[in-house]
């Protein structure tokens, strides 16, 4: 068949089952540890010592939390909208993952004579040529978009004024920043001239090949987009929508049990998907002087910590600070950005 | 290859759920969702034809239909957010007067 | 077997978009009309047009919707209280019925004749659909494009016109 590219089917199948298979489990567990991981830096930098008590170094933590949740009990309001309010969790965590399918994590490897490039959704016919989604960053920017859905429905079902609250916030912050994060990403079609992620990375190789060190225009928009992407996925500073000071805990406020953990799940999984995009676009993706592979995750998690640390040293943002700063700051930014790399790239060919 | 036709019927059918649902419901934003329904089920007819024609043409025009029903949402939501203010609902029954 | 995924994609988007129609809860009827959109989403990927379905994804499904599920909050609209009167009802139905077999009939007696266009598989694959579309979209249809800017910035100042507080 003409899809898989005259490579026999039962390697095209084991091959990506494989891949998904060690993308997920590889994306889980960076989860759960970055739980741990964020309580522990938080602590430090707050001079405190953070969870210390569950396995070596509190080193168990992430596991005791998830069995807890676990074994909770699970309460669904009697006035909530229940097929809402269960599918709520479910969308949330959903679009999380499935953007990894289109990231590439590492350079293409060869195992007998057949050629695997270290992407889900991806494949090489045998002459080597590599076949990734011609759209992959559209399909990123999707995603971005449906993740949403979760918190406003989880907002709306649960029949609560907090939690209406928060879905209300959660869906208004969405649609200004993905504005801004959208018009970031246009300065990266316009150097690359493809939408293809494998084509993306590939231009990026050598430290001065990274996107965010070509041009001043693409530095700013790559810090533009990190900053437009923590507040899609509703990071400290921008977590209004479950802002705990004044929201109880906004759009989670009914949740329970393993409910809760999803959304918890989400949270972080989204931030290893924020960080991972920002990685591919404008920082080399694998590029750089590890093994491949190695190289991409030791971009994804010093980003990771980047997004702690913005955790530990800004207060939350107040409501109308926060559109000021996507509609009236941002905007205005990226689309001079987009001039200005255009009038870059014609002057300096 | 899927035939045509499958496409065309696909469409037709959903294009005329979408006119039930305008002529049948009250409420203002239901309509609105039918609306894009009907706007959508044109789409999927322009797209098929663009498929078995040979010529993007058809796609090009999904894509002005798009902006317009983008425009229509901003404009649309607008409007019913604006009326709702005034009557304090969104029943299309309620809107019998041309001022108020 | 593409027909068999098509069959399915088409009974999930024609039962979703009963239940737009159907669902007394305007929320739930918004959730059904994101199915019906992913639906069409697909078969757009199955007519060889993904850059299409990725654009319907994120104007309907992530912009469109968003709106319209932030004004369904906004207003906190539950069900509907009052219904079309039967006459309505009936009418409205088969008016929509008629318009069904009228585009049946079309399509039956009609059949498909037009000059055949150069783009194939082998050409999207090979140039990639974006570029296509783009380069349509920058020559043949450069007014028309210029006018739909136009066109958005009427419905820009229309919305806020009139989101001001005093009408």
């Amino acid at each position: 068949m003409d899809i898989f590219g005259d490579i026999p089917w039962y390697i095209y199948f084991a091959a990506m089952i494989l891949k998904v298979l060690v993308a997920f489990v590889f994306v889980l567990l960076t989860v759960a540890y970055a739980t741990y991981a964020e309580r522990k830096l938080i602590g430090f930098m707050q001079v405190r010592i953070g969870p210390n008590r569950t396995g070596p170094i509190g080193l168990l933590q992430p596991i005791a939390d998830g069995i807890k949740l676990f074994f909770k009990e699970e309460i669904i309001p009697a006035q909530a909208s229940k097929f809402a309010f269960v599918l709520a969790p479910l969308v949330a965590l959903v679009p999380a993952f499935i953007s990894f399918a289109v990231i590439p994590f590492g350079d293409s490897i060869q195992i007998a004579g057949y050629k695997f490039p270290l992407q889900i959704a991806a494949y090489a016919d045998k002459a080597g040529t590599v076949y990734d989604l011609n759209i992959g960053v559209l399909y990123i920017l999707a995603m971005a978009s449906l993740g949403v859905y979760g918190i406003v429905l989880a907002g709306w079902s649960s029949n609560s004024k907090y939690s209406l609250l928060g879905g209300l916030r959660a869906s208004a912050q969405m649609i200004s920043y993905e504005l801004a994060a959208g018009l970031a990403i246009v300065c990266v079609f316009m150097v690359s001239q493809s939408l293809s992620l494998q084509a993306i990375v590939a231009d990026q190789s050598g430290l001065f090949g990274w996107y965010i060190f070509r041009n001043p225009f693409l530095f700013v928009a790559g810090i533009i987009f990190f900053i437009c992407s923590l507040a899609e996925i509703n990071r400290t500073p921008f977590d209004l929508p479950e802002a705990e000071t004044e929201l109880v805990s906004g759009f989670c406020t009914e949740y329970s049990s393993m409910k809760y953990a999803m959304f918890f799940m989400a949270e972080y999984a989204n931030m290893v998907t924020v960080c991972a995009v920002m990685t591919t676009l404008f920082l080399g993706g694998w590029h750089g002087p590890l093994p491949s592979v190695l190289n991409f995750i030791a971009k994804v998690y010093v980003l990771m910590f980047v997004c702690m640390w913005i955790r530990a040293t800004y207060p939350r943002y107040r409501y109308d600070q926060l559109m000021k700063l996507g509609w009236k700051v941002f905007l205005p930014i990226t689309l001079f950005l987009i001039m200005g790399n255009a009038i870059w790239m014609t002057l300096f060919k | 290859m899927v035939s045509l036709n499958f496409y065309l019927v696909l469409s037709a059918i959903l294009f005329a759920i979408g006119t039930i649902g305008v002529l049948t419901r009250r409420n203002a934003i239901v309509i609105f969702m039918c609306v894009e329904l009907m706007l959508n089920a044109v789409n999927l007819t322009f797209i098929a034809f663009s498929k078995y024609l040979g010529n993007l043409d058809g796609q090009i025009f999904v894509f002005f239909v798009m902006t317009v029903a983008a425009a229509e949402a901003a404009v649309g939501l607008a409007l019913m957010i604006a009326y709702f203010k005034n009557r304090e609902s969104i029943d299309v029954e309620d809107m019998n007067l041309m001022k108020w | 077997m593409e027909t068999l995924f098509f069959l399915i994609v088409a009974a999930i988007a024609v039962i979703c978009s009963l239940m737009v129609v159907t669902n007394k809860n305007p929320i739930n009827s918004a959730l059904s009309l994101i199915m019906t959109f992913f639906c069409l989403a697909t078969l757009y990927v199955m007519l060889e047009a993904p850059f299409m379905a990725a654009i319907q994804v994120i104007v309907y499904a992530g912009a469109i919707m968003v709106l319209i599920v932030f004004v369904i909050m906004l207003l906190n609209i539950k069900s509907e209280a009052g219904r079309r009167t039967s006459h309505a009802l009936f009418m409205g139905i088969s008016v929509g019925l008629l318009l069904l077999v009228q585009t049946w009939y079309l399509l039956v007696k009609s059949s498909l004749s037009s000059v055949r266009g150069t783009v194939d598989s082998a050409m999207i694959s090979k140039v990639g659909h974006t570029e296509l579309i783009g380069k349509s979209l920058f020559t043949d249809f450069l007014l028309p494009f210029e006018i739909t800017s136009i066109l958005l910035l009427v419905a820009i100042v229309g919305a806020v016109v009139l989101s001001k507080k005093k009408l």
